[in-house]
């Protein structure tokens, strides 16, 4: 009984992981301008992570892999938005202003001429 | 179901290599790669949950620490250059 | 479904090379590199060469960006324009493309069994390693033992690589040396990512000790503990400043450590021939072989990881340090 309650949980959580690689893989595509994108970005990082990797820890039960797999969730929740963050402040300091959203990319091609 | 996702995810890489071909800032393009990045940290447990090799998580291990420190050199190098322009613009 | 996946990875591993040769931005070519690396590694692991694909990942996450990024700071980021005709290298490269896929079509299917290199040394590989080694991780065993010679050379490369860049970039240019920059580099006043990064870097090196000492049981060597360990280093100098981290690790330490590891490793394979067995024939080196082996085996990984950590960080700091001078 709690094996197949285990199963449903984790292939919901898989499931929808898997939804927000994609969602997040299309508005890294679709948005308009960088600042825009990095939210996109920011959901496979932090939601799509947390959600597959609790999946499968669900699913290995009590084992090596599973400190594994919590070692990379956590390394990867750490780095992510810090890359993130190290990033929009590399854009900001070369004067890529994050005003609108109608000027879409024209004029933001600053720093690397 | 880990096929499925490993599918979501190669589909997801698709869509951040065409980001990074299309651009138009670098800044895009760095972070299509650091989506990247991420993306293939989750393919490489996934498959490695798929083949049942749990052992070869130490790769995806190995990314999720390293990933992070290219990201950081992509800072420090534009901090630098923009530290170099100030001190051209001062002279 | 193996051969969709790296059918399809393959694929990218194409757009993604040819979009690296038509960019003329190099910034971009390197961060589509970097893609290209993660896409090589990730067809490597699904391929079950775990050793490849952790050497991959070791070298190309971090390590290649950073230098590369070194080298562009010092070079600026617009290729040259081409100049002269491009027949002569468009036709060189479309007869040796034609002849290499000619040449496929004699190679074995992927896989299968009847190749020739299933038929010849690998089998006797798998069935002597338990005998003479008594590890499970044969790659490492074929690495360092049965091909210790090979590996031997790949050592002296990568001390000779290591060399012929010092002495590259430590060639002072003509002309008065510029002021360095008064402020030290690094992002010391960038909070976020000095927390995190300081987190990070003892976790990175002690990954690439279980790398190191792992090595016989599980994916992994001195090659890749090396590139880790020494992608640690890379990290707490980013972070802290370039002075700060030579000041951890002093650049007579990494000279010491690539001749050093050059040297173990030479070293061993001498004492075995001292011991009245062949140049790099670890059974001699204690009473009972297999334990000689395994022995053998851990300090010749140990002079590798300290050759490759030594020669990255040489290899860094040398651009780091050039960059203060036009």
């Amino acid at each position: 009984m709690i094996d197949v309650v285990l199963d449903v949980i984790s292939w919901v959580l898989l499931a929808l992981g898997g939804a927000c690689v994609l969602i997040g893989g299309i508005g890294g595509l679709r948005l308009p301008n960088f600042y825009t994108r990095i939210h996109a970005a920011s959901l496979t990082d932090t939601m799509a992570t947390l959600l597959i990797f609790t999946g499968m820890m669900l699913q290995s039960g009590f084992s090596l892999p599973t400190m594994k797999l919590f070692a990379i969730m956590l390394f990867l929740l750490l780095t992510g938005p810090t890359a993130t963050y190290a990033l929009a402040n590399a854009a900001l300091l070369s004067g890529m202003k994050p005003d609108s959203g109608v000027e879409r990319d024209r004029g933001a091609s600053g720093g690397v001429q | 179901m880990y096929i499925l996702v490993s599918i979501a995810i190669l589909v997801t890489m698709v869509l951040a290599l065409v980001r990074a071909l299309l651009g138009p800032t670098v800044y895009d393009r760095v972070l299509a790669v650091n989506v990247f990045g991420t993306k293939t940290v989750l393919l490489l447990s996934v498959i490695a949950f798929l083949y049942g090799r749990p052992d070869f998580l130490d790769l995806a291990l190995a990314y999720a620490l390293i990933n992070v420190v290219g990201i950081l050199a992509v800072l420090e190098f534009f901090q630098d250059r923009s530290r170099k322009q100030q001190g051209a613009d001062n002279d | 479904m193996i051969y969709v996946f790296a059918l399809f990875l393959l694929t990218l591993l194409v757009i993604t090379a040819v979009a690296i040769v038509r960019t003329t931005n190099l910034f971009v070519a390197v961060m589509l590199t970097s893609i290209f690396s993660l896409l090589m590694a990730a067809n490597f692991f699904i391929l079950d060469a775990a050793d490849v694909a952790l050497t991959e990942a070791a070298v190309g996450a971090g390590v290649t960006t950073v230098i590369f990024l070194s080298a562009l700071a010092l070079a600026g980021d617009v290729e040259q324009p081409r100049l002269g005709s491009r027949l002569l290298p468009l036709g060189t490269v479309g007869v040796l493309a034609v002849l290499i896929i000619y040449a496929t079509f004699d190679k074995p299917r992927l896989g299968d069994p009847d190749a020739p290199v299933h038929q010849h040394v690998a089998p006797w590989y798998l069935e002597k390693t338990p005998e003479y080694m008594d590890i499970p991780n044969v790659v490492t065993a074929v690495l360092s033992s049965f091909r210790g010679y090979d590996t031997l050379g790949e050592v002296f490369v990568v001390f000779a690589a290591c060399i012929g860049v010092l002495f590259i970039l430590g060639v002072r240019p003509p002309g008065p040396a510029a002021e360095l920059p008064a402020e030290p580099s690094g992002l010391r006043h960038h909070l976020i990512p000095q927390v995190v990064g300081r987190l990070l870097v003892p976790f990175i090196v002690l990954f690439g000790l279980y790398v190191q000492f792992h090595g016989e049981y599980g994916p992994g060597g001195g090659f890749q503990a090396g590139a880790i360990i020494a992608t640690g280093v890379i990290l707490y100098a980013l972070l802290e400043g370039e002075a700060e981290a030579l000041r951890a690790v002093p650049r007579s330490v990494l000279l010491g450590l690539v001749v050093g590891g050059a040297l173990l490793f030479g070293a061993v394979g001498v004492v075995c021939m001292l011991m009245g067995g062949a140049f790099l024939d670890y059974s001699v080196l204690a009473a009972d072989p297999v334990f000689g082996q395994q022995m053998g085996i851990i300090v010749i990984e140990a002079g590798v990881g300290m050759a490759v950590c030594g020669a990255l960080l040489s290899i860094f700091h040398a651009f780091a340090a050039r960059e203060g001078r036009p």
